[in-house]
């Protein structure tokens, strides 16, 4: 089947949500989801929304420029990030009077809380930053963002899974999705189209990603020879649950909560002496692994699999109920455990992509050093590098980068559409993700996906998690490119046409093992330690080598690598001590 | 531990009726009952069809009935729902909706009565400078209404469709009170036609079964209640009755 609409958003997450808002209001748009919008994994964010409104104490927006860029261990584009800080405080007041249930002051200001990374004069100790609803902030967002697109009449598609984007070299004209319900194929003519596909942390074993959170995004267009930013910076959140994965958010050490090891120690005080549990979240796993490896975990046993806790014992009665209930209620009942007696068992857990499709202040898709751009291709939230998350991203910087970012893609594009006509479809848009379907369910034998994407996961855990050194990074490599060459055997067990979830799991198999590959080789050839990337074998950060943006493209088995410069027009380079 | 699960399946395309098939998965008494689906799916079977997406109880993906009680699969452990090994656990879609697929539920009319409440904040006055003030007080008056995660248990779980298919139902009814028992809304009007009708909160007969079946502990029948006697209060104030399509 066939559609035409002057702008596609492919993502209902915050993002796509936001965008969508703007476009809708001055351009024919269709928003598509491989989810219902309200199930994105925007819903699952807790802690909060960060803007300097100073509702609780002072503050402003260059000192939280200033911490996302140090936070970002300098590989933050500076411009970008001062904007990001600059609108928060508008978008935030925005989402408030567009309905969001924000927690409140005694006055009735939105409430403030401390996050981590976040400070007062330029590092000088925490700062009341992050705007929340509870610890579902999240959830509030998302909700909030959808019941305006209800209101604006948004036309959504809803369980539409994007397989493949109409492109040539200097356009983007559409995309081609798979209805869940019928099986069937359907084509996106459209003027402009915004990846706003979320993260893909379900490439690592442990991860507090959702099952839906496989980066289709990035694939899709890595695998047309666009090329992805900084996909070696991968974030592990330091507190998941055990074993799980699950997160629990900073907002419980913002709140007072401590992290000890096995002797009952606050170890942050040797690895961050102001900030100490509230550092930047790079630094507190490395220390929880450091402590780990040292036999100060909890079991003692140096195993990867130790963990270390995170004690909430202490705090006043009734918080842990009023501003954290759902993290109290998920220790219930996935640990049988009450965190207001108990200490909460934490592992770090992979979170938060800061690489993805490399964009400007616009939300375009930007493809070299010099700017070039490709006509009507977009992108915007977690699947997006503006770059401001650097090396590293801070806590309520994603909530906040989807909003200012997603509003001014869905600006830009609204102006866009209205000079433009409607593209020529090529007849056979469809054929390239035709055959590929066909080929997955030619009725032959082969291997079924689910071990493969096992081996994957643990792959990645192990080679190109907290720490990296060469050999493992390198095995890693070997052993996704000899995934992918095994993908070309997979076949379905489920042939039928509707909900054919099985086929939409393979299809979601060969992004996760592209994006594998792109962010173990971009991994592999930077030689130093920066942010979320920590090398033993390359210890110290390196700027006069290594300050400079990735862009990796896909090109078979081979990932080829080159670099941009770093947009550090404000501030100069520091060492990086919290 | 082995068990059994008991899974009520159906394809449209090759069946006219449902019919059950058992599997036999290892768990950890801990795993959730989703991770059992789970290991079917990836290496037992890859045709067995349900939704999943968050694993953590916030995104409502994967209500499902379980041993006859409409919940979340990620969020029910094993031990809840089998005791022993060989134990046997019986899995069904959740009712009043049509089955897509197996476990897949169409939730286009629960989705659209949710809509028909205008669920967002109606206020035309002129947007202030900054955040419009509620004091923590009245932020906390619907609170646990803004909990829900759309998932539908509640819709499965309630008896008055049974009876009555056009009724809004728990959801889009705790939904509306969310939204009229915020200070900052003026939509009160606006939805009282839906509301105040025989298919809106008067259908509602105090069964608690939503109530019990809710995963987010949201107390629906009670939110419900209060949306009467809101009602109630209004149509006194202006000396009109309630319409709640009763004869005398
Ligand atoms: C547990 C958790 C807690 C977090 N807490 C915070 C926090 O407190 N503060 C903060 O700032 N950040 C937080 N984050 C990070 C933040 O929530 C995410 O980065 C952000 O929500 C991503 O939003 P998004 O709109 O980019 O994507 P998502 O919300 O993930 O949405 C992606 C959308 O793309 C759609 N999609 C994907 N692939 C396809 C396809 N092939 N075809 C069609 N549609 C597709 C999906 O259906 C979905 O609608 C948290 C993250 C997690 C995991
Ligand atoms: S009210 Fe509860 S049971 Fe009903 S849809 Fe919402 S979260 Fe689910
Ligand atoms: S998978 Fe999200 S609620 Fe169960």
């Amino acid at each position: 089947m066939k559609h035409e609409f002057e702008c596609v958003i492919v993502g209902s997450g915050g993002a796509g949500l936001y965008s969508a808002l703007e476009t809708s209001a001055c351009a024919k748009t269709a928003v598509l989801s491989k989810v219902y919008p309200v199930r994105s994994h925007t819903g699952a964010a807790q802690g909060g929304i960060s803007a300097a409104l100073g509702n609780r104490e002072e503050d402003k927006p260059e000192w939280h420029a200033f911490d996302t860029v140090k936070g970002g261990d300098y590989l933050v584009d500076q411009q970008a990030a001062m904007i990001m800080a600059q609108d928060a405080v508008q978008a935030v007041y925005d989402l408030e009077n567009r309905g969001l249930p924000f927690s409140r002051t005694t006055d009735g200001k939105i409430d403030q809380r401390r996050f981590g990374g976040h400070t007062k004069a330029f590092g000088k100790g925490p700062v009341r930053r992050a705007c929340y609803a509870a610890d579902r902030t999240g959830h509030m967002i998302l909700q909030t963002l959808y019941q305006q697109c209800i209101k604006n009449k948004v036309t959504f598609f809803d369980e539409f899974q994007v397989v493949d984007v109409i492109l040539d070299e200097k356009t983007c004209k559409g995309v081609i999705a798979i209805e869940l319900a019928t099986g069937q194929l359907h084509t996106f003519a459209a003027k402009s189209v915004l990846f706003a596909t979320g993260g893909f942390g379900r490439i690592f074993k442990i991860t507090s990603n959702a099952f839906a959170n496989t980066g289709d995004g990035p694939a899709v267009l890595a695998r047309k020879g666009i090329p992805l930013q900084d996909m070696e910076f991968f974030q592990f959140h330091p507190t998941g649950i055990k074993g799980l994965g699950i997160l629990i958010t900073e907002a419980v050490r913002g709140e007072g909560g401590i992290l000890r090891n096995n002797a009952g120690d606050r170890f942050m005080e040797q690895y961050a002496p102001t900030l100490l549990d509230l550092a930047p979240r790079d630094m507190v796993s490395r220390a929880i692994m450091t402590e780990i490896a040292a036999g100060r975990g909890m079991r003692g046993d140096k195993k990867i699999d130790d963990y270390v806790n995170l004690d909430a014992t202490h705090l006043a009665k009734g918080v842990l109920e009023a501003k954290l209930p759902d993290i109290t209620e998920f220790c219930k009942t996935y640990l049988g455990i009450d965190p207001n007696e108990t200490p909460i068992p934490v592992l770090p857990t992979a979170h938060y992509a800061m690489g993805g499709i490399p964009t400007d202040l616009d939300g375009r898709v930007v493809i070299d050093g010099k700017g070039t751009i490709i006509e009507g291709l977009y992108a915007a939230g977690e699947c997006a590098c503006v770059s401001v998350h650097g090396a590293n991203r801070l806590g309520t910087n994603s909530l906040l980068d989807l909003v200012v970012f997603g509003r001014r893609a869905g600006i830009h594009i609204g102006e866009y559409v209205k000079h433009i006509d409607f593209p020529a479809i090529p007849a056979d848009a469809a054929a390239e993700a035709q055959r590929w379907i066909d080929r997955l369910t030619d009725g032959k034998t082969g291997p079924h996906g689910g071990h493969m994407a096992e081996e994957m996961q643990t792959v990645m855990m192990e080679n190109v998690g907290i720490y990296r050194n060469e050999a493992d990074m390198a095995l890693a490599v070997e052993a996704i490119r000899n995934l992918r060459d095994r993908y070309g055997d997979v076949r379905v067990q489920d042939f039928s046409k509707p909900f054919n979830t099985d086929l939409l799991e393979l299809i979601e198999l060969k992004n996760m093992l592209d994006l594998a590959l792109i962010t173990a080789a971009s991994s592999l050839n930077r030689q130093e330690s920066r942010g979320g990337h920590s090398r033993h074998d390359f210890p110290d950060r390196d700027d006069a080598n290594w300050l400079k943006h990735t862009l990796a493209t896909l090109d078979g088995n081979q990932v080829n690598l080159a670099y941009k410069p770093v947009d550090t027009s404000i501030w100069k380079p520091k060492p990086r001590a919290y | 531990m082995k068990i059994i699960l008991k899974i009520e399946r159906f394809n449209p395309e090759t069946d006219t009726e449902s019919r059950f098939q058992e599997y036999t998965v290892e768990v950890a008494p801990t795993d959730r009952l989703l991770d059992a689906l789970i290991i079917i799916k990836q290496f037992q079977d890859g045709t067995l069809g349900f939704r999943k997406s968050c694993a953590h109880g916030v995104c409502g993906s994967d209500a499902m009935r379980i041993n006859g009680k409409d919940r979340l699969a990620c969020k029910t452990l094993v031990q809840e729902v089998a005791d022993a090994d060989g134990a046997v656990v019986e899995i069904k879609p959740l009712g009043h909706l049509p089955v897509q697929r197996d476990l897949i539920v169409d939730q286009t009319e629960f989705f659209s009565k949710y809509r028909s409440i205008q669920p967002f904040l109606i206020n035309d006055d002129p947007v202030p400078e900054k955040e419009r003030r509620q004091s923590p007080e009245e932020r906390m008056k619907f609170d646990d209404a803004t909990n829900c995660i759309l998932c539908a248990s509640c819709y499965s779980a309630c008896p008055i469709f049974d009876k009555n298919k056009n009724f809004l139902g728990p959801a889009a009814l705790s939904q509306g009170y969310r939204f009229i028992a915020d200070s900052r809304d003026k939509g009160f009007e606006n939805r009282l036609p839906d509301l105040d009708s025989p298919d809106g909160v008067w259908a509602c007969q105090n069964h608690f079964k939503c109530t019990e079946a809710c995963p987010r502990g949201i107390k629906i029948t009670k939110r419900i209640n209060q949306t009467k006697k809101m009602i109630q209060d209004h149509r006194k104030g202006k000396g009109e009755s309630i319409n709640d399509g009763a004869t005398d």
